[in-house]
């Protein structure tokens, strides 16, 4: 399959991709990994005119820990992550995210950046930023601007990306006290995308219960959804078995769930709440264990 | 169009190309390189799978512009001087194909595995090649092949 003709342009700074985005518009579009956007393309469901080429921007890579917070470039592939001895000990459950995105050589071309800008409402990264209170740096011709997680991903494909902006960075704070993090999805036996995955964050009082939580799941609605009714009834309980299992049940509640090829919305209800309650569980462990 | 400059299997290769040609049509047509196979070309199936800087990956999934000053390694340039290279070797042994479309590409994903992780566990390689996609042999005797190279290329390492 071939994609409709295209200007290809491989700037090499932030400012000249943004001014290039600026000057096409809505012709134009970023390419980083391109694992998503180049399928579309050849798929002819993107007719881009101009396609920028981040890859020689510098300083849109890596990973670093600074102010209180785990900073990763937006093209930080997604094996990057993976394997990062900062992320493994810090935050681990990006680490277990990033390497069960699709397959090992997608993880070597995708980014964190293009998944986020791309918004699958399958994908990994929302559902696990989103329980990691997240916050993304994105760059425009007038400087750059700082949005939560929460407030980025509009729908399925929909971002509050403007057409000359890019997502430079995500910017995880590193959680403070008796915390822990899991994230576990059913993957699509092809994709690898998430038919649902589940990730929460767990943080407990010095009495071991639950002081809060934020909970997030993906491949159930349009967009990733917050479990507020789990994190409710977690809140202030001791997260013993009963709890957790009592508290996952609600994993669904009040999501409108896709009907799709996989299974229906009570099949995927019952999978959140199966995989809600393993996800806690592992959290709570993890919390206990630090 | 677009020029590019691109080190297949280490020799640089300049083309003028249009900037929609995939990296796996750049290899197959332009450079008559036909040993990377396309399957699915939708990023499923692995058969295209060549070196990119040395990581893996779906040369159906990117434009051969993407590429332009980077260096691809295909199954092309696996065997020296004549001779079959370790993983090569393996899949002939223990028999890791039978019809070969996706050999070339699990050839590549496979040597990629084994130069990061030298010594996998079975399960290891079945996770590293879940991208590559075989309808003959089941992977059994694939992750024998992977398992015997890795063997190989330690002993002559040593």
């Amino acid at each position: 399959m071939y994609a409709s003709e295209f200007e290809y342009y491989a700037p090499g700074t932030v400012a000249e991709a943004v001014a290039l985005l600026g000057k096409y518009g809505d012709d134009a579009k970023v390419v980083s990994g391109s694992q998503s956007l180049v399928p579309m393309m050849k798929l002819r469901l993107s007719s881009l005119k101009h396609l920028v080429d981040l890859r020689k921007v510098p300083g849109l890579t890596g990973i670093t820990e600074s102010g209180g917070f785990v900073v990763v470039g937006g093209m930080t592939t997604h094996h990057a992550v993976s394997v990062s001895e900062l992320v493994k000990k810090k935050l681990p459950m990006m680490a277990e995210a990033a390497g069960n995105i699709g397959d090992a050589q997608v993880r070597n071309l995708g980014t964190i950046g293009g998944s986020l800008a791309h918004a699958d409402p399958s994908a990994d990264w929302p559902a696990v930023l989103t329980a990691l209170d997240a916050t993304l740096v994105i760059a425009s011709a007038g400087g750059e601007r700082s949005v939560k997680i929460g407030d980025f991903i509009l729908g399925p494909l929909t971002t509050v990306l403007q057409p000359a902006e890019i997502l430079t960075q995500v910017r995880v704070p590193l959680p403070q006290g008796r915390y822990g993090g899991a994230y576990q999805k059913l993957p699509h036996p092809a994709s690898r995308f998430a038919v649902v995955g589940v990730a929460a964050e767990m943080f407990l009082d010095a009495g071991g219960a639950v002081q809060s939580s934020r909970i997030a799941i993906t491949g159930l609605g349009p967009k990733v959804s917050r479990a507020s009714s789990v994190e409710q009834a977690l809140q202030g309980k001791k997260p013993d078995a009963a709890a957790l299992k009592a508290a996952a049940a609600k994993a669904a509640d009040g999501i409108e769930i896709r009907d799709d090829l996989i299974g229906s919305a009570a099949y995927k209800a019952n999978l959140a709440a199966v995989i809600a309650e393993r996800v806690l569980a592992r959290a709570v462990a993890r919390a206990t264990n630090r | 169009m677009a020029s590019v400059t691109i080190t297949v299997n280490g020799t640089p290769q300049t083309r003028e190309i249009e900037t929609r040609v995939l990296l796996v049509h750049f290899l197959r047509d332009t450079l008559g390189l036909t040993g990377t196979h396309v399957g699915c070309d939708t990023s499923q199936c692995g058969a295209c799978t060549v070196t990119l800087d040395g990581m893996a990956v779906k040369s159906c999934s990117l434009f051969a512009v993407q590429a332009d000053g980077r260096s691809v390694g295909t199954i092309e340039g696996v065997a020296k001087e004549g001779k079959l290279n370790a993983m090569q070797e393996g899949f002939w042994q223990e028999h890791g194909l039978q019809c070969g479309f996706c050999t070339p590409g699990m050839i590549m994903a496979a040597c990629a595995l084994i130069e990061r992780n030298p010594k996998p566990t079975d399960h290891e390689v079945r996770v590293g090649l879940e991208g590559n996609m075989c309808r003959c042999t089941g992977y059994t005797n694939i992750v024998k092949a992977v398992q015997t190279a890795a063997a190989a290329t330690a002993a002559g390492k040593r």
